[in-house]
């Protein structure tokens, strides 16, 4: 397929860094001031209205989301390069932390996290080789069956070895909470928050600045051309299974402490999840991340300042912005226009 | 003569069906009647999520909550204002809902109503195309519990409602135990004849299409939007009336009867029963039934397995059924027929659409 | 012994028969050009010789078979194949995809082979941080060259590198294939439409028809060949 030539060039030499610095400048500053709006709306409507409360959940939404963004990005992650939306994901997550809560029964917190990561990659890169593989070239429809299976099979599975009752998961942040500006901030919070995006910009920086994430962003691009060049295609596709795994096993352990260990831990956080791909745009890495943050922070600010929504309608609630922001913008806030495939 | 002989195949096939459904009570106990009574419901259920997987090609994982909205419907009609009352709810009074009906009657304002919001639900979503539908769907399996028990003042929250199980009409002599089988499977079958005179009409022929090759039917005529959703309207209206047929025949109905996994293994049954085949459907519901309860208590075996087990067999039988047999049992019945019929196998005769 | 050696190649795109057994031979250091009409089975042949459509019939290189591996393979053993609307990156920065060309098989050099390819496209340093979508169709071209000359190539295989270019763009980047051939020894097969272009540049020529070989000869021989003429070059 021929690229198309824009008439106009670019010839500002910008970095893709430095670009994609201002790009992330500018989206905190956009959203910086939409809360402060939203925050002046909220003290003529809200009588028991306070700045430091607002600002708490705030972050709590975005530790949240932080959370949404690992897992989005996982989804994103696999859809670029194997064009399916993965619905295992979230069990795939889940089927890891069980495996990290049982490491953490011999050994400590770090030393198990670890390991788990290292698990979550080797099982991911073998799902894609043994599973996905075999119907790579089938219509869409039969590769999405195959993951919705996948989902079935991992939620039983992870029932079955570490039976269906609820679990209490480890947190290695303490449990109390700091003052930072006058807004009270749990460890927990921060501490999640800190591991998804140092994850997260590990992720970019391995995709940015290696010659192997050179390359499987050209497999994302073209894989037909990439094997015009060399490029063993089967191992990218698989090594980026295995990174959405790693992606997900990090989700799932920064979840279980606050929603307790079982089967379907991240079933609700992969629908969020798939929101906040959808919302950045379905094809966007940093769309996910933005979305996942966007949708985290969003629910916290409604489930607490809407009374009809409060702690039960979020996720309804979530979807139906995730709608309209769907049927004025189809590809989502940093999407590509979609073209239909002939 | 050949050729007379397989056309009749298929409407010798119903009425072969047809008989053993309706001896079948003779060698059962109550027990397994409410198992084959609840068949029918989940044929219902999966003829139509074929209608919308197998023949217009786009999946939801959102049927499970379809069948919910059937048997709320369902059960709100047959308990009627009074019968909310016994239950201290204070349904808003714009809701229309009577004295309370003749159970049988609910099924079909059920399924009316059921596809009426599959309809609407599927305007927008359809719109956003195939990523955004699967998402859709499955975001409405896990909401519709989460709406059931917020909005309690008409659903009865996580209570649920309980129905009073209906007495037999036409003074027959049959327990309603029999009266509920026969008329699940009646419902089936009629249903079964519409679903078949809908996916060999002009209506089949272009969701086919559609399915095929979107870009492909657009140019040849046919608006793929309109026919999409429609083929989302219909299945829902399928669902509905298995929520329907199922809130009758278990006198209960409650938002975890309808939890997401019974979306995801509807998606998976239609998929191994046979998608693309009608008779897909009935392969599918046996398993939906009969699975669960032999995988965790395996015949040759004599343990018990977790009760997770299901699910697993499930799973696999999913990933097996798409990389080996894509037909399903259905088509994998048809081949073997084939194979009969001409003496030789051919492999992936035309049953497997999808691949 | 030839380079790329073709004997009886078939091949089909499901129902449809695109070559008929077509053969033919490329020398080290020779500019072949394989002409002919649109569906002759040109870019089938190229496709074909990178295991890119089911094939029947005997491809060898450097004595090598190589008929239905992966593309990957003749990419690996030195065939640098430069595909029909070029096979860019387009989301990836010019200096990107110049640096995919040193991924496959062999490795190390690219410094030294990227300072080279800069020197024939001095834009190529100026604009290394910019999409490759943003380039126009000759520099899109320019690039793809560029990118298979970094992976040091045994032969380099262009499809219809005129496509849809200005007749100086070609005219210019022709120009730089024979300076490659004649400067650096690169063997070159040559898919072209464009007859009069390519027949210029190349040292032996073969006019596909319906999925065969119809005439063969050098390009002198070709360009006072009296049908070649007619139908190709338009005299």
């Amino acid at each position: 397929m021929a690229v198309p030539a824009r008439a106009q060039r670019l010839e500002l030499n910008v970095g893709p860094v430095l670009r994609s610095l201002v790009l992330g400048v500018g989206f905190v500053v956009g959203a910086v001031a939409l809360l402060v709006l939203l925050g002046l709306v909220l003290t003529q409507t809200e009588t028991a209205f306070s700045w430091s409360g607002y600002a708490q959940q705030i972050v709590s939404g975005l530790s949240q989301g932080a959370i949404f963004a690992s897992l989005a990005l996982a989804l994103v992650l696999i859809y670029r390069t194997t064009d399916v939306l993965n619905f295992a994901q979230g069990e795939m997550a889940t089927f890891t932390t069980f495996i990290a809560w049982s490491l953490m029964h011999h050994v400590s917190y770090w030393p198990a996290f670890a390991l788990t990561l290292v698990i979550a990659f080797i099982g991911g890169a073998a799902i894609e080789r043994i599973i996905i593989r075999p119907v790579e070239h089938r219509p869409e429809i039969v590769i999405v069956i195959v993951t919705i299976g996948l989902l079935i099979a991992l939620n039983g599975l992870s029932g079955w070895i570490w039976n269906p009752e609820v679990k209490a998961f480890d947190s290695p942040f303490p449990n109390g909470t700091t003052e930072i500006a006058g807004v009270v901030i749990s460890y927990q919070d921060l501490g999640v928050l800190g591991v998804c995006l140092a994850t997260v910009l590990l992720l970019w920086a391995f995709f940015r600045f290696t010659t192997l994430g050179l390359v499987m962003r050209a497999v994302a691009n073209s894989q037909d051309a990439s094997r015009l060049l060399g490029v063993r295609v089967g191992w990218m596709l698989a090594l980026g299974w295995g990174l959405a795994a790693v992606l997900g096993a990090v989700a799932g352990m920064m979840a279980a402490p606050s929603q307790f260990l079982d089967p379907n831990l991240m079933l609700v956080i992969l629908i969020y999840s798939f929101a906040a791909a959808v919302l950045g745009g379905i094809d966007s890495p940093i769309g996910a991340v933005a979305g996942g943050l966007i949708l985290g922070v969003l629910i916290n600010i409604l489930g607490t300042y809407v009374d009809f929504i409060g702690g039960e309608l979020r996720l309804p609630a979530a979807l139906v912005v995730l709608l309209i922001v769907l049927l004025i913008r189809p590809q989502g806030l940093f999407g590509h226009k979609v073209v239909r495939r002939v | 003569m050949r050729r007379y002989l397989s056309v009749a195949v298929g409407p010798l096939l119903f009425v072969a069906a047809a008989a053993v459904v309706a001896l079948l009570p003779r060698f059962m106990g109550e027990f397994r009647l409410l198992e084959f009574t609840l068949v029918a419901i989940y044929v219902i259920a999966l003829l139509g999520l074929n209608i919308l997987t197998g023949y217009s090609g786009q999946i939801s994982l959102g049927h499970g909550a379809f069948v919910g909205v059937g048997a709320y419907v369902a059960a709100l009609l047959s308990l009627g204002r009074p019968g909310l009352e016994l239950y201290m709810l204070d349904p808003p009074s714009w809701i229309p809902i009577g004295n309370g009906m003749t159970p049988v009657f609910t099924i079909p304002i059920a399924a009316l109503v059921t596809g009426v919001i599959g309809f609407l639900i599927g305007i927008p979503a359809l719109r956003l195309g195939g990523v955004s539908l699967a998402l859709a769907t499955l975001a409405l399996a896990v909401s519709f519990p989460i709406l059931m028990k917020r909005f309690s003042e008409v659903t009865g929250g996580g209570g649920g409602l309980n129905l009073n199980l209906p007495e037999t009409p036409f003074g027959w002599d049959i327990s309603t135990r029999h009266w509920l089988y026969y008329e699940a499977w009646v419902t089936a079958g009629i249903l079964f004849l519409a679903a078949w005179l809908l996916v060999r009409g002009r209506i089949g022929r272009a969701w086919r299409a559609i399915r095929d090759g979107e870009v492909a039917a657009t140019s040849s005529g046919v608006n793929p939007a309109l026919y999409k959703t429609f083929a989302f309207g219909v299945s829902s209206a399928y669902a509905g009336a298995a929520g329907a047929l199922f809130a009758i025949e278990t006198a209960y109905v409650n938002p975890d009867t309808f939890p997401v996994s019974l979306s995801i293994l509807l998606l998976a049954s239609a998929v191994i029963g046979g998608l693309g085949s009608l008779a897909g459907a009935l392969f599918g519901a046996l398993l939906y039934e009969f699975l669960p309860i032999y995988s965790q208590e395996p015949p040759i075996f004599s343990f018990h397995f977790a009760d997770q087990a299901p699910s697993v067999v499930f799973g696999v039988f999913l990933i097996v059924i798409m990389l080996l047999l894509p037909g399903g049992v259905a088509g994998l019945l048809r081949t073997l027929a084939g194979a009969v019929r001409t003496g030789r196998f051919r492999r992936r005769s035309e049953t497997s659409e999808l691949a | 012994m030839p380079l790329l050696e073709l004997k009886d190649v078939h091949a089909r795109y499901g129902p449809i028969r695109a070559l008929h057994g077509v053969s033919l031979r490329v020398d080290e250091g020779e500019v072949v050009a394989l002409l002919g009409a649109n569906g002759a089975g040109k870019t089938t042949t190229l496709r074909a010789i990178s295991s890119m459509t089911r094939t029947s019939g005997e491809i060898a290189f450097a004595g090598r078979g190589i008929a239905r591996r992966s593309p990957e393979f003749a990419a690996r053993l030195g065939i640098a194949h430069v595909p029909e609307g070029r096979g860019l990156f387009p989301e990836l920065t010019v200096w990107e995809n110049l640096r995919m060309g040193a991924v496959g098989g062999r490795r190390g050099g690219f410094e030294q082979e990227a300072k080279r390819v800069i020197g024939y496209f001095p834009w190529i340093d100026r604009r290394r941080d910019q999409p490759a979508a943003t380039l126009s169709g000759g520099e899109q071209q320019m690039l793809a060259l560029g990118r298979a000359l970094v992976s040091r190539p045994r032969l380099l295989m262009l499809d219809e590198p005129s496509l849809g270019l200005a007749p100086t763009v070609v005219r210019e980047l022709f120009a730089i294939v024979q300076r490659l051939n004649e400067d650096g020894g690169l063997t070159v097969l040559v898919v072209e439409q464009n007859a009069t272009v390519a027949l210029d540049v190349s040292s032996r020529a073969y006019v596909l028809e319906v999925g065969k070989v119809a005439v063969e000869g050098t390009s002198d021989e070709l360009q006072r060949h009296e049908g070649v003429r007619k139908s190709y070059l338009g005299y």
